[in-house]
């Protein structure tokens, strides 16, 4: 009698279940989203995804951040996800929604970062009939997403949300876009639970091969000149990656340099610690790369950036390659040893097998090594000269560092260009998800929607967009949603007037011909700040710096500072394009930089 | 093998590398799409395709079958096989070219016009390469080859002087040879 009651008791319960589990698409979006972990989405409604935001509306479960710009909602999406480890949310319209989209796809398929875009799509039976608002969005986002999906049937809905998220966030993670039509964001059907899907599709490899492991450790053991080469692939792999990481590079004694989006990965007051590399990269991270016996590279994608002339990339040494990506491996430059794994298991692995071997016993050479790389730092590569009458960009920047030393809950995202590249020499990462910037795609105006996804994810937290005043132009739009959602972001402007980078190209490429770049008709960013209802502080002087950055960390709304630097300051140390290491200019002198890039090297990027 | 010279991807130095051509087996989910994505990526990374054929294979399991002859440096061929394996519903790709004997072959349709001694002399040779004719009228033939591509390369070559006026090929569909699978 009792089990029988049970039963009836189990069937109901049953039937509730599936009852609750017919829903219409709409709501199934809001679910599967709240069922992969997302509780906040940057988006901008629009006519094919009305259903979604009446959802949104209804459930009253998900924060919706609205943007200006439905680029902005992926860039934001981009520092939500890069500064939580979490996977980003973004919802677009069809049409112009989903291709304004594109750039904040494209940067987070370079960028690796995890992103969930849903867009709306015309109803399935209007698609191809150049409907309005119509785009091929999965045609258009192919080469940009790390996947794709067009749902045509209700009943593919709820499985395909949640392969798009295990695809998002799995082996090298990326964005995903899920291209939704309308009729079908109606449409009822029976939700599933992403623990009833299965996901044998798609499974990367991420555990090291044992013998590459041999392999790699034996020359880690012998090394008399080694060096470790870091990216972002570390901070992908988890705050334990960097962790493990740090501990191992300290157990070796090695030198370690990272990529530009490697920063953070490892604490940059440590004395192992040599500054990034690369075309702006420090001149003992450079040297040492170039001059190595064994590179330990990992997370890393030997990016142009970074190898400059490849023939002639760390030409001595014997290269170590951990990467989740195999097409990363051997892509630009030859590697001795790959190990296709996720950071911290190779990491793991490497770390057993040294304590196995007793560790690297060429005591006096590596000595020696770091000897030689002393000599290297105390050609202080990143001095310059600096001045009473105008700010230097860097000095700037040392002072921020002074002010927000000793903190660990600052964020500093970036725009792309000179300042760019001085934040990132001159600001200090000691912990990875701290810094955000766009490494691959170099996308102009990423730094204040992604400044607004750090904000939104860290309410409490001091964000800080470093920013030329020509980036931050690009998506200046977004001080309005700073506004509405009361964040609190700092966009510290290095305004030198000019696109600085381009100008310094052109200045040591093109016979000093400064074709349309500079900065005409700007804004005053103080009246542009309270027109939106922030706070502007303009800076004129080196020696107002410290009181107006103290005053701009202190305030409590959306804050512009307009720091007013020197106007043909010029990024160094550079590696010209078109060559090695070793080739690195340190002197701003234009007429030695005229003659080091042949014309091959002027016809590169 | 041939020999060009490519320019490094960032650097001043040219190398002469040897360019070798593989066969290249991929078995992928039969979705919409998937074509484009592989074909995408060809295009979208310069690499060149030399010959492509795609068919449904399996249809409970909802497969298909793509066979793409492609040429680069051995480098450039490792790149195409890891990025198509980056390609969410590619299950397997291989490489028929190093994995060992594997049989390739192609069908071609090729339409001869004629009369007299031409019409002669092309059924003649189409007897020899154990063509079959699919349609025939007064003034001309349709063959149907099958074979290797250079066999067919020949065919066709001879059909030239007989009155050749088009030729349809399928391309390269491949299977290494043996029980196991490619």
């Amino acid at each position: 009698m009792s089990t029988n009651t049970s039963i009836i008791e189990k069937q109901e319960k049953e039937e509730q279940k599936t009852n609750n589990m017919i829903m219409s698409g709409a709501d199934m979006v809001i679910q599967a989203l709240l069922d992969n972990g997302i509780d906040t989405i940057f988006g901008y409604p629009g006519g094919a995804v009305l259903p979604i935001y009446d959802a949104i509306f209804q459930s009253g479960k998900i924060k919706h951040i609205l943007v200006r710009h439905e680029q902005a909602a992926l860039h934001a999406a981009e520092g939500y996800a890069r500064s939580t480890g979490k996977v980003g949310a973004a919802l677009v319209t069809s049409g112009p929604g989903a291709t304004n989209a594109v750039t904040g796809l494209t940067d987070a398929l370079l960028d690796s970062v995890p992103i969930i875009c849903i867009s709306g799509q015309v109803p399935t039976f209007l698609i191809g009939n150049d409907a309005f608002q119509e785009a091929d969005t999965t045609g258009i986002t192919r080469p940009c997403t790390k996947h794709n999906y067009l749902v045509k049937k209700i009943d593919k809905l709820a499985e395909t949300i949640h392969e798009a998220f295990h695809v998002a966030k799995t082996g090298r993670p990326g964005p995903v876009i899920i291209d939704l039509p309308k009729d079908i964001q109606f449409a009822e059907g029976t939700y599933k639970r992403p623990d009833e899907i299965k996901y044998d599709k798609y499974q990367p490899q991420i555990k090291p091969q044992e013998s590459q492991i041999e392999k790699a450790i034996n020359l880690i053991i012998s090394a008399k000149k080694p060096v470790f080469y870091t990216g972002g692939g570390v901070i992908n792999s988890g705050k334990e990656a960097c962790d493990l990481m740090t501990e191992f590079v300290r157990e070796t004694g090695f030198p370690i340099t990272s990529t530009l989006m490697g920063l953070g990965s490892y604490p940059a007051n440590d004395k192992q610690w040599l500054g990034m590399l690369g075309m702006h990269g420090t001149y003992e991270a450079n040297m040492t790369m170039h001059d190595c016996d064994v590179m330990i590279c990992i997370g890393a994608r030997f990016d142009d950036r970074v190898t400059g002339r490849t023939d002639a990339f760390a030409p001595f040494s014997k290269k170590i390659h951990i990467d989740i990506d195999p097409s990363s491996i051997n892509k630009n430059i030859h590697v001795d040893v790959p190990i296709v794994s996720d950071a911290e298991l190779a990491i793991k692995a490497l770390m057993e097998a040294w304590k196995k071997h007793g560790g690297n016993k060429n005591k006096t050479e590596l000595e020696n090594w770091w000897k030689l790389i002393e000599s290297w730092r105390n050609v202080k590569c990143l001095s310059y000269k600096n001045s009473e009458e105008e700010i230097k960009p860097q000095y700037a920047l040392e002072r921020l560092r002074e002010a927000i030393k000793g903190r660990d809950d600052v964020f500093v995202t970036t725009e792309v260009g000179q300042h760019q590249m001085w934040a990132a020499q001159f600001l200090p990462f000691n912990k990875p998800n701290h810094w955000m910037t766009s490494g691959g795609l170099g996308t102009m105006g990423y730094g204040l929607p992604s400044a607004i996804g750090v904000q939104t994810a860290h309410p409490d937290a001091l964000v800080i967009d470093i920013s030329g005043e020509a980036s931050f132009q690009m998506n200046m739009q977004e001080l309005g949603t700073a506004i509405q959602y009361k964040l609190p972001v700092k966009i510290f402007i290095l305004n030198n007037q000019w696109m600085g980078m381009v100008r310094q190209w052109q200045e040591l490429l093109h016979g000093e011909r400064y074709s349309e770049t500079y900065s005409n008709a700007l804004p005053d960013f103080v009246k542009l700040a309270n027109a939106y209802g922030g706070k502007g502080i303009v800076i004129e002087k080196p020696s107002q710096l410290d009181e107006k950055i103290k005053e701009m960390i202190e305030s409590d709304v959306m804050t512009i500072v307009d720091v007013r630097v020197s106007k043909n300051e010029n990024c160094f140390p550079m590696i010209p394009s078109g060559k090695a290491h070793n080739d690195m200019l340190l002197s701003p002198s234009a007429e030695e930089i005229k003659n080091a890039i042949g014309a091959a090297g002027k016809k590169l990027v | 093998m041939n020999t060009e010279a490519t320019q490094s991807v960032y650097g001043e130095q040219i190398y002469k590398e040897s360019k070798d051509s593989h066969t290249l087996s991929i078995l992928v989910d039969n979705e919409p799409g998937v074509l484009a994505k592989v074909i995408g990526l060809f295009s979208g990374r310069g690499y060149n395709i030399e010959s492509l054929t795609v068919a449904e294979t399996d249809h409970d399991k909802n497969l298909s079958r793509i066979t793409i002859v492609c040429t680069g440096t051995p480098m450039v061929v490792e790149q195409i096989k890891n990025q198509l394996g980056r390609i969410i519903p590619v299950h397997k790709v291989s490489d028929l070219t190093i994995k060992g004997p594997h049989v390739e072959r192609e069908l071609a349709l090729v339409k001869v016009a004629g009369r007299n001694e031409d019409r002669i002399e092309a059924i003649r040779t189409a007897e020899i390469f154990r063509a079959g004719v699919v349609d025939s009228t007064t003034d001309s033939f349709t063959f149907e080859i099958t074979g290797r591509s250079d066999k067919i390369d020949a065919f066709i070559k001879l059909m030239l002087p007989l009155g050749l006026v088009e030729i349809s090929r399928t391309g390269v569909a491949a299977l290494s040879r043996g029980k196991e699978k490619s």
